[in-house]
């Protein structure tokens, strides 16, 4: 068997009236068990595109046209919408980015997670509580039966997140999506539920894709990190590597940009500009408006991922070699 | 829910209050039911001791106050027209009103939701542009209008249903009903589809933007995340949430529905309550004017009552508040 997820050559457009518009481009990557991938990007890099196109649930008018999403051997993106349905919440889970969005306020907790087992599982209702019991438990749930029989209004923003967690491991998926799971939670709390989610990839076995802006956070949890650029991954590699030898300048940015080992009341370093919105993505280069090594290659020619040094680290910058040499 | 009952019957008590007041006050300033009641032939002499009689002559306050005792105990006056009090004569034409508003509004609930749901689902299908159409055109057309043409199509040329009247009743512990005969229920058809015809095209809009909002929510998008199916993403989880406002206008849309009996019994010759007020309005009949707007109001009171416990149960939020 190979990997546990292989993404390859993923291209994700939206149906626009003037024309489609390409989303997503090209991305590959793979993920094996137990291992942690950090997607990691400004809003509107195509993230959460990303992460939605694994369940095949981009929202309309959003469709993928090319490449393949392999999942356990089979590619996801040729599956009908029957099959899909039956491995999403089942064998891929996904945790959305704000836990006082995503549970419906009229039904209870219990109703939400039993749903999930009964659509899933041929098992009985009360069955069905005992795992959703089992599942509270597991996230650290304090007095899990009473919690049961409550309604969302009924619990705080954490702990919310914390259902939501346990609603995704219900039917024991080997692969956790979560996009922004700790965006919209306090600092404080935020630590916690990472913890879990790294604690749960280890005991449970699972594959985690955590699509988030936060570099800190990734650099915490994840074993490989994505960084994405308008549609496109620029840099990939092991985290450690990212993290302490950056070779794309907008990584590098990124991670200047991070508030570590600052004095007080001093400015923390920024990325001039904004990323471009995807009707205006620059020709070459989609980086080189914002882009501080940039030369004339840049402005005709996009840079394709160059594997770099061995360490499955690639980026996809045409100065890479100059920037060396200005070391 | 106890504390929720009090403050409820507290509040409706304040708005019946309120109610009589403004219909004490109109029936006080307008008319003058002594001459309503003798004639223009007696004397004033006779006519000022009729009044003293009566307590007209006595301070607006202490008539008002009267009014509100004599209300608390189920006397509401005395109809000039019909020499009955009031009440009774009220009581006797609720039932056909009732029963048309009733009739309407399940023709509303059972034609809206099932729309308005399904052109929310598929809002490019040919079926919910067409329903869209005719709603903006059906929010345009007045009641009687409607009641008229189909007056023309099923009672005059095709000649299936009764144009007018209610046909044959029974009468059940003083009850007298239309819906438990076949001739009672074909008289009710084109009346009560004139009656919604009002409301139809308001609901299946709200319905149909409610349920649009709700799809279009994190929680749905979590729910087919989750792999349910589709039956039970749109019917549980978005019908649900589109209910909450859907019920509370419900209760103010009864409201207009009562109004809107006026017009309604008129057209169809329905002999009920709005039928009544219009006649009393032709004779002056002050107070059996003001004895339908306190049981009309006391009706809308009873009905909102009703829906908001109805929203409590589907409103988790709202039934926690109740409780403490």
């Amino acid at each position: 068997m190979g990997h546990l997820l292989e993404v390859r050559n993923l291209e994700v457009k939206f149906a626009l009236r003037f024309g489609d518009l390409t989303a997503i481009d090209n991305i590959s990557f793979t993920l094996d068990k137990k291992e942690k991938l950090g997607l990691v990007g400004e809003s509107g890099a195509g993230k959460s595109v990303t992460g939605f196109s694994i369940i095949n649930l981009i929202s309309k008018p959003g469709y993928i046209s090319g490449g393949s999403i392999l999942f356990e051997d089979r590619d996801l993106s040729k599956l009908s919408t029957g099959e899909m349905r039956k491995l999403r919440g089942h064998r891929i889970s996904m945790i959305f980015q704000d836990p006082m969005m995503t549970l419906n306020p009229v039904l209870t907790i219990g109703t939400q997670m039993t749903e999930t087992v009964l659509a899933h599982m041929k098992v009985s209702k009360s069955d069905a509580m005992d795992i959703a019991l089992e599942k509270l438990k597991k996230v650290y749930i304090p007095s899990p039966e009473k919690r049961l029989f409550q309604y969302p209004h009924e619990c705080s923003g954490g702990m919310r997140q914390r259902i939501v967690i346990a609603i995704a491991l219900l039917t024991n998926p080997s692969l956790i999506v979560a996009d922004e799971p700790t965006t919209a939670l306090d600092v404080t709390i935020q630590a916690g539920i990472m913890d879990l989610l790294q604690e749960l990839c280890t005991t449970e076995d699972m594959g985690l894709i955590l699509i988030t802006h936060d570099l800190a956070v990734v650099s915490q949890v994840t074993d490989k990190i994505a960084v994405m650029y308008a549609g496109r991954i620029i840099e990939t590699g092991p985290t450690e590597e990212i993290v302490n030898n950056p070779r794309h300048p907008y990584t590098k940015g990124l991670i200047n940009s991070l508030p570590g080992g600052l004095q007080a009341g001093s400015r923390l370093a920024q990325i001039p500009g904004m990323m471009p919105t995807l009707t205006d993505i620059p020709d070459g280069c989609a980086f080189n408006p914002r882009c501080t090594i940039n030369g004339p290659i840049c402005l005709e020619k996009l840079p394709e991922l160059r594997v770099l040094d061995g360490k499955n680290h690639s980026a996809a910058c045409h100065m890479l070699e100059n920037d060396q040499r200005d070391k | 829910m106890f504390a929720f009952i009090v403050r409820r019957i507290i509040q409706s008590i304040v708005v019946m209050l309120v109610i009589s007041f403004i219909g004490f006050s109109v029936q006080h300033n307008i008319g003058d039911p002594v001459r309503d009641m003798v004639g223009e032939r007696v004397s004033v002499e006779e006519r000022e001791a009729i009044r003293d009689k009566l307590g007209l002559n006595d301070p607006f306050w202490t008539q008002y106050i009267r009014f509100v005792g004599n209300a608390a105990k189920g006397d509401l006056g005395t109809s000039y027209f019909h020499s009955k009090p009031t009440l009774q004569v009220i009581l006797s034409k609720a039932p056909a009103t009732l029963e048309l508003v009733l009739v309407s509004s399940i023709i509303i609930i059972l034609l809206t939701f099932p729309i308005g749901i399904y052109s929310a689902l598929f809002p490019r299908s040919l079926f919910s542009k067409i329903v869209m159409g005719f709603s903006t055109i059906g929010v345009a057309v007045p009641v009687f209008l409607t009641a008229i043409v189909l007056i023309y199509i099923f009672g005059v040329e095709l000649n299936w249903l009764p144009a007018y009247g209610r046909g044959e009743t029974v009468n059940i512990w003083g009850w007298e009903t239309g819906l438990l005969t076949w001739d009672g229920l074909r008289h009710l058809i084109l009346p009560s589809l004139s009656l919604s015809s009002i409301m139809l095209p308001l609901y299946i809009r709200l319905i149909r933007s409610e349920m649009m909002e709700v799809l279009e929510t994190e929680y749905i998008k979590f729910a087919w995340a989750k792999g349910l199916n589709k039956n039970r993403v749109w019917l549980v989880h978005a019908f649900k949430n589109t209910l909450l406002p859907v019920v509370t206008v419900f209760g103010v849309e009864i409201g207009i529905l009562f109004a809107f009996t006026l017009l309604t019994e008129t057209v169809f010759q329905w002999q009920g309550m709005g039928f009544m007020f219009l006649e009393a309005v032709e004779r002056s009949d002050t107070a059996l004017l003001v004895a339908y707007l306190m049981v009309v109001g006391g009706m809308f009171v009873l009905i909102n009552t009703v829906i908001d416990v109805i929203y409590g149960f589907i409103n988790p939020m709202v039934r926690i508040a109740g409780a403490k």
